[in-house]
């Protein structure tokens, strides 16, 4: 057995640390979380740079073919930094569905463009309350043409193109769900940009009228690819939080070492070293649960949507665990805008909900689980 | 990443199987498997006895305290050798329950100190279970608080003459042989005072009293020592050097990897599979399901923290502190599932005997959850040693700590 990354891989961890410690600094993520820009231009195009946009994209669509082990190293580091660019939207969906379901042509025209930073994809999924059900999805697809409103989509106001969840059919099931790839800067679409919880990463409404998309994958098979695509980008996405978990951790450790009450580090206190050493447990189950999240992605394991529903649920759990405690070590400074903690807690309780929230993944995980016993 | 064996791994696996297969007391595979924490039965056969014919098998072919060295009763196997082993052993390995201390604290502690011809003696009989260890440490005046212990031990020409009483010593009843923290001297602090020996259970002086615990069975004694005679040949370590001597044996209770900590999620997942709710299956229930995927998340969470520290002992190195975090997750959640499991069986959950849903698998669970949050260090003693040693946080501060032992209180509240 060898659960563990590679040397390599490892290596390729360092290397984004230190390339993202140097370029994406608080300091860096302050300047989108204050508008002064709606992502890191500079930033986004320092990871195509790297390499790390098109990590897990084939050498013969651009990218650097590696894998997605070597995606999941570089989303921990991307969550630990909280880089504002749109690399989720971008990477774990936009790319994942191309690859999963694009033809030729379609993976042709986007995936070189998103390893060299040219285009920022996303997924419009959502119509307003709720989470990823097939039912939910209204927006009709017609001879080509998109109608419907989407909100939110994340990065939706940055976004040269999106992959949307249409309604093609009418017999109420599933089937009726296709998948279309719009050009945004086609015409057709109104965006608006939302203001929400996380302004280091936009959230914007898309408003399709008569908009021309093309198909992505087989008519009414949306749903299925969709529910791939998810799963796949839950896995990515809980490196992302269990970076951020990690960080969160050790600002709240170095905070207890530091800050001085009572004539002693607050950091001897039980009440808080319980809280940290908690915060240390669920950082670590979700780590765990994250590496079997990895394996089963990146061998495409029947064991994935397990896998991936765990990583999720175990992930968004100790990212919004970590950065609550986080502020509550700081004390009063915890609650300030100068003090980065609550960029964390804004990350870790925005990033629980854009996939379809906990209950969601808990829903789905259990399901799944019944499923198999039952097989 | 992947979860292959190497070749070797797999002949080892391979051949562990097929001896298990050929061996394994089969007809108490099913209650062995429905065995969980609180209840682990035998129907008309003493599962010590059971235990202890399975354990004499193992060492006969080899299979016994694997990783031990060969002289000392083991077959010198890898750390990684024993992992699979543990793991094709699957329900049968809950019959070493009565062995986890001799093997796990005792037997490591008395080949890092013991004389070598004590090694050759002892340590066979400790493997193949033919002699059972226990561990006299915890005392009423220390059990978190070890080194505050009150047993003595005297010198007297070659020998050493104990006087005092150790508590919660699990298995004393049925053992052969103790490891035993004592104090030699009271006039310095109390870490620095300590003295390791093991001791024949059946010397005179020695009394074991067993005590009724909270969920009804007997599991741990008191054990009362007068004028117990010791040799000194039966020293592990230096005298005064006791406290660093069980540093090593406790060290080895958190090296031990393998099984896994009981979580009771298996339990609660297969209840919940079956259960009929007013308004449906409970697997279909929201709120069960809520309940279910936090706990389904602990326990793989668990599994693969230990499948990390697994794959490092492959590699030949040592595995991290995250191993440390099991027994504290597994503890309050085996409470918790027990405490859920009674909650869905609604006014009926209150029985306890045969009666009750699953012959009262989850209400003996509930009753013996409490001191797994204890036994082995309590939750908050292992949160203090995540925070202290993983994280780097300062220690507690400790009024007692450069005081003579003998003149620390002993009383809070007059
Ligand atoms: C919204 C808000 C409004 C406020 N309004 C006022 C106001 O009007 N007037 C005013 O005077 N102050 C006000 N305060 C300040 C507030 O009283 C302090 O922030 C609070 O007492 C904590 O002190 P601190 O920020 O220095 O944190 P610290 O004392 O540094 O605490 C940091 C962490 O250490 C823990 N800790 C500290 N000491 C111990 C201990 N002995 N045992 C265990 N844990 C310990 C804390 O619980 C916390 O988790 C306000 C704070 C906030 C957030
Ligand atoms: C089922 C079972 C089997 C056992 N088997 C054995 C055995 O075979 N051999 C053996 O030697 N011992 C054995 N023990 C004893 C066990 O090691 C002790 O019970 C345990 O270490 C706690 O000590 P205590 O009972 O004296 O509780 P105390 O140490 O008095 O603790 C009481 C409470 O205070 C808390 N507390 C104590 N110190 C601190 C601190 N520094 N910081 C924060 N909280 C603290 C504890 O967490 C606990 O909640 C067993 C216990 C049980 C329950």
């Amino acid at each position: 057995m060898n659960f563990d990354f590679s040397d390599d891989q490892k290596q390729l961890r360092d290397q984004a640390r230190k390339f993202l410690a140097e370029k994406c600094p608080p300091k860096a993520v302050r300047a989108v979380l204050d508008g002064k820009a709606p992502y890191d231009r500079e930033l986004w195009k320092g990871l195509a740079e790297m390499g790390f946009l098109g990590v897990a994209i084939p050498e013969q669509f651009g990218g650097a073919g590696a894998g997605h082990l070597e995606l999941c190293v570089i989303a921990e580091e991307m969550g630990r930094a909280l880089a504002p660019v749109p690399f989720s939207s971008t990477v774990y969906l936009a790319a994942e569905a191309l690859l999963i379901a694009g033809s030729d042509a379609q993976k042709s025209k986007w995936l070189p463009k998103i390893a060299s930073g040219e285009a920022i994809g996303t997924l419009a999924l959502f119509e307003g309350t709720g989470n990823p059900s097939a039912k939910a999805v209204k927006l009709s697809a017609n001879g080509g043409m998109l109608n419907g409103v989407k909100k939110p989509v994340a990065d939706g106001a940055i976004a040269d193109f999106a992959v949307v969840a249409a309604r093609s059919g009418a017999s109420g099931r599933e089937s009726d769900i296709s998948l279309f790839l719009a050009d945004l800067k086609g015409g057709g679409v109104e965006i608006k940009e939302l203001t929400n919880l996380d302004p280091t990463r936009g959230q914007a409404e898309l408003a399709f009228k008569n908009c021309k998309a093309e198909p992505l994958g087989a008519a009414g098979e949306g749903w299925s690819i969709l529910t791939q695509v998810l799963d796949r980008a839950a896995v990515l996405t809980a490196f992302e939080q269990v970076g951020g978990a990690d960080r969160a951790l050790e600002m709240g450790r170095d905070y207890a070492l530091d800050r001085i009450a009572f004539g002693r580090p607050i950091g001897s206190f039980q009440a808080v070293k319980h809280m940290l050493a908690d915060m240390y447990v669920s950082a670590t189950l979700a780590r765990s649960n994250c590496y079997y999240g990895a394996w089963a992605l990146s061998t495409n394991a029947g064991e994935l949507p397990e896998a991936a529903a765990a990583a999720r649920i175990s992930a968004t759990q100790a990212f919004q665990h970590c950065a609550k405690n986080n502020i509550q070590v700081h004390g009063g400074m915890g609650f300030t805008w100068e003090f980065d903690c609550h960029m964390y807690y804004r990350r870790a309780n925005a990033v629980a909900l854009g996939l379809g929230s906990l209950s969601y993944w808990e829903d789905a995980l259990i399901e799944r689980m019944r499923k198999k016993n039952a097989a | 990443m992947n979860f292959d064996d190497t070749p070797q791994e797999a002949a080892f696996r391979a051949e562990a199987k097929a001896w298990i297969g050929a061996n394994a007391p089969k007809q108490y595979e099913d209650e062995l498997r429905q065995s969980s924490l609180g209840r682990v039965r035998l129907e008309g056969a003493d599962i010590l006895q059971v235990a202890k014919a399975w354990q004499k098998k193992k060492a006969e072919a080899g299979w016994a305290c694997l990783h031990w060295p060969r002289e000392y009763g083991g077959r010198g196997a890898s750390p990684i050798e024993r992992v699979i082993w543990q793991q094709e052993e699957g329900p049968f390995g809950k019959l070493s329950g009565v062995f986890i201390i001799g093997h796990g604290m005792c037997g490591p502690t008395m080949m890092a100190f013991a004389a070598e011809h004590h090694k050759r003696k002892y340590l066979p009989p400790l493997a193949s279970g033919e002699k059972v260890w226990c561990q006299l440490f915890s005392e009423p005046a220390g059990g978190s608080d070890v080194a505050g212990l009150r047993t003595r031990a005297e010198k007297s020409g070659d020998d050493w003459i104990i006087n005092g009483q150790k508590i919660w010593t699990t298995g004393a009843h049925y053992s052969d042989y103790g490891i035993l923290l004592t104090r030699t001297d009271p006039n310095v602090p109390k870490h620095k005072g300590l003295t390791m020996f093991f001791l024949d259970m059946k010397s005179p002086g020695v009394e074991v009293r067993p005590i009724h615990q909270a969920n009804g069975q007997s599991e741990f004694n008191e054990v009362y020592f007068t004028d117990v005679t010791i040799p000194d040949s039966q020293r592990l370590g230096n005298v005064n050097d006791g406290w660093n001597v069980s540093l090593t044996t406790l060290m080895n209770e958190r090296m031990s990897i393998g099984a896994g900590v009981a979580t009771g999620f298996p339990e609660i997942f297969e209840f919940c599979s079956g259960l009929m709710l007013d308004d449906g299956p409970a697997i279909e229930d929201r709120a069960v399901r809520s309940k279910l995927a936090n706990w389904a998340v602990k326990a793989s969470g668990l599994k693969y923290t230990s499948f990390r520290a697994i794959s490092a002992l492959s590699k030949g190195e040592r595995p991290g502190p995250e191993n440390s975090i099991g027994k504290l997750v597994a503890g309050s959640m085996i409470q918790d599932v027990a405490t859920y499991a009674l909650d869905l069986q609604g006014a009926a959950g209150v029985l306890s005997g045969p009666e009750a849903e699953l012959a009262g698998k989850f209400q003996a669970m509930l009753l013996r959850a409490p001191g797994t949050r204890v036994e082995g260090g309590t939750d908050e003693i292992m949160r203090n040693i995540v925070a202290e040693r993983v994280l780097g946080l300062p220690g507690d501060i400790r009024v007692d700590k450069d005081v003579p032992f003998n003149q620390i209180p002993t009383r809070g509240r007059a």
